[in-house]
């Protein structure tokens, strides 16, 4: 970020040009009560020198898997981010986060989205993605909504109980003020038997909601649960994991109606929580009820190629109440970000990461089984997740590994509306993933750290 | 029907009444005011609509509007022309929205509409007063 000036000189300066003495009489509409009436205590200024040192010291005292070993899961995980991402997005010409309110007068933006469109199409096997959403979250929430306006029925919504938690929250949340019932259909095997599904789709369900792989890493049956989502005369909204689509089946080749994720593990790093990257594509014939920023290609009047906002007519900034929805932007520079990943990667590097994902996942699932205390809660197929239960609770195997230098979970416990498992379970259980970053040594080191 | 026996609302849709059957467009007027349209979205056949309550939509480049139903009662049928559809042997065919602006008191019609309240007809008005009612508004 730039250093900007603000000497007593450049004050007057901007003063003077909008007209006015002095901050006393800019801030004369505020109350003088409610004025500080003293300077801010601060601390003394500092040299350049002694500031650098400082902050060095305050920063060492930051760990993240910059300097731990991550093993944690449930929806945001430790990718190799390779050197070119920060390269080329970190140039000034990127570096918004935002799509600019003047959208066409920033080609190579508009340009940078519509790779992004074109690439999530072609991962998800779907015909057209827009430019971002917030997260994986909103993706889902803003989808089942999407559903509700396609299928023009609002009556009930299934959700499978191995989604994410955290986009059911943010789904629960965006229906609040709706009459939308939500039905949660819990997974007790780690998976749904698509028989209960039949159970609980009806003729005024809008959509069903998979998450593939699940939020505890298990592969569901998404062909069955497929035929009866469309039997029902519903939407198919599958949530899925951009990489493991190297080894995976794509959304689009299991039937979904309208695909979404999170993006976060497309080239942005683990930082706090945010900002993650959501991602939504749909069938060409609902990208009249898609919402968000939708990049379109097409020629000026001396015929070169260039591009534009398309179908924007139905968006907050032109149709205000009457919307879409109330996304007026999208997630620039993590979709960004996830282009330059993308396109670094291509297909076959997106292959190698989710088989060294897989493989080392199963390699450490099959060294933590051989732990005495430790088991694996489901017996199904999985990608790069899977729930470990350690007979000590996972709180404890969570504290054995963190004074290994290794971050594991999180717990079962931390997760919202998982009440359909049990109490010990839920206890006893928690995530690990192991991504193409985790090393065998360190996958020992965590078999080590849990069997003390 | 010739413009001078259509009903009228404020909304700028046009009614030709035929027994218990409704024919229903958008003026002249309101396709100049529009402009550039792209995209129509109308109910399917059984979906009932009712007075004053938005029934589709119409694009333009610039704008998506909705149509207000002038009446109330059931769709029988919708203007397949002015949708993308498919022809008898299957063939897609694509929207044809020109019709509105070549033709919208004949063949760029919107819907059909079996009329539940015949009653309703008498809050339209008549050419007259449709055409004081766009002077106003302009």
């Amino acid at each position: 970020m730039s250093y900007l000036f603000n000497t007593p000189d450049e004050q007057q300066l901007m003063l003077d040009r909008i007209g006015v003495n002095s901050l006393d009489v800019l801030l004369d509409q505020i109350p003088k009560e409610l004025q500080l009436q003293r300077p801010l205590q601060l601390p003394l200024p500092l040299t350049e020198i002694e500031l650098e040192q400082q902050l060095r010291r305050l920063a060492s005292q930051n760990f993240g898997a910059g300097n731990r070993r991550c093993f944690m899961g449930g929806g945001a995980y430790d990718h190799y981010i390779p050197s070119v991402v920060d390269e080329i997005t970190s140039r000034g010409e990127f570096y918004t986060a935002y799509t600019p309110y003047q959208a066409e007068a920033s080609q190579g933006t508009l340009q940078a989205f519509f790779e992004f469109q074109s690439m999530i199409a072609e991962l998800t096997g779907m015909d057209v993605a827009n430019s971002s959403l917030y997260e994986g979250g909103s993706g889902v929430a803003e989808a089942v909504l999407m559903a509700i306006r396609c299928t023009g029925r609002s009556g009930r919504v299934v959700i499978l109980g191995s989604v994410n938690p955290q986009y059911t929250e943010t789904l629960n949340t965006y229906l609040t003020n709706k009459s939308t019932e939500i039905v949660v259909a819990p997974t007790l095997d780690g998976t749904l038997d698509p028989e209960q599904l039949a159970q609980l789709v009806n003729e005024q369900t809008a959509c069903v909601v998979v998450q593939q792989p699940n939020v505890f890493g298990c592969l569901e049956d998404v062909e069955a649960l497929e035929k009866l989502t469309h039997q029902a005369g519903a939407l198919l909204i599958v949530s899925f994991d951009p990489l493991s689509i190297g080894i995976l089946k794509r959304p689009g080749d299991w039937g979904a109606d309208i695909a979404v994720a999170e993006g976060q593990s497309l080239g942005t790093p683990l930082q706090f929580g945010g900002p993650f990257l959501g991602i939504l594509s749909c069938r060409q014939q609902f990208v009249r009820k898609m919402p968000g920023r939708l990049i379109g290609q097409t020629v000026d009047r001396e015929g070169k190629r260039c591009f534009f906002l398309n179908l924007q007519a139905r968006e907050q900034h032109i149709r205000r109440a009457g919307a879409m929805s109330n996304i007026c932007t999208n997630q620039g520079l993590m979709a960004l970000r996830a282009t330059v990943y993308l396109s670094l990667l291509g297909p076959m590097g997106l292959k190698e990461v989710a088989e060294l994902s897989c493989r080392k996942a199963h390699y450490a699932a099959d060294r933590l089984s051989q732990v005495p205390s430790c088991e694996l809660a489901y017996q199904k197929p999985f990608f790069k997740e899977f729930v470990l239960k350690y007979e000590k609770g996972a709180e404890t195997a969570i504290q054995r590994a963190a004074k290994a230098n290794i971050d594991i979970g999180p717990a079962l416990n931390c997760l919202p509306g998982l009440d359909w498992i049990t109490d010990s379970d839920r206890d006893q259980c928690l995530l690990i993933a192991v991504t193409e970053s985790r090393t065998k040594a360190e996958i020992d080191q965590l078999a080590e750290a849990l069997a003390n | 029907m010739p413009v001078e026996q259509l009903k009228y609302s404020t909304t700028h849709e046009w009614v030709a009444l035929d027994g218990d059957t409704a024919t229903v467009g958008i003026t002249d007027f309101a396709v100049h005011l529009l402009s550039d349209l792209v995209f129509a979205e109308l109910p399917p056949s059984g979906k009932i609509i009712t007075k004053g309550q938005p029934f589709g939509e119409v694009e333009s480049v610039k704008a998506v509007s909705d149509l207000y139903a002038p009446l109330s009662g059931v769709i029988i049928e919708f203007n397949e022309r002015l949708t993308e559809h498919r022809a008898a042997d299957g063939t897609p065919v694509a929207a044809q929205l020109d019709l509105l602006t070549s033709s919208p008191f004949d063949a760029g019609w919107l819907v059909k509409v079996r009329i539940a309240n015949p009653a309703e007809m008498d809050t339209l008005m008549n050419r007259q007063q449709y055409l004081a009612h766009c002077q106003s508004s302009e």
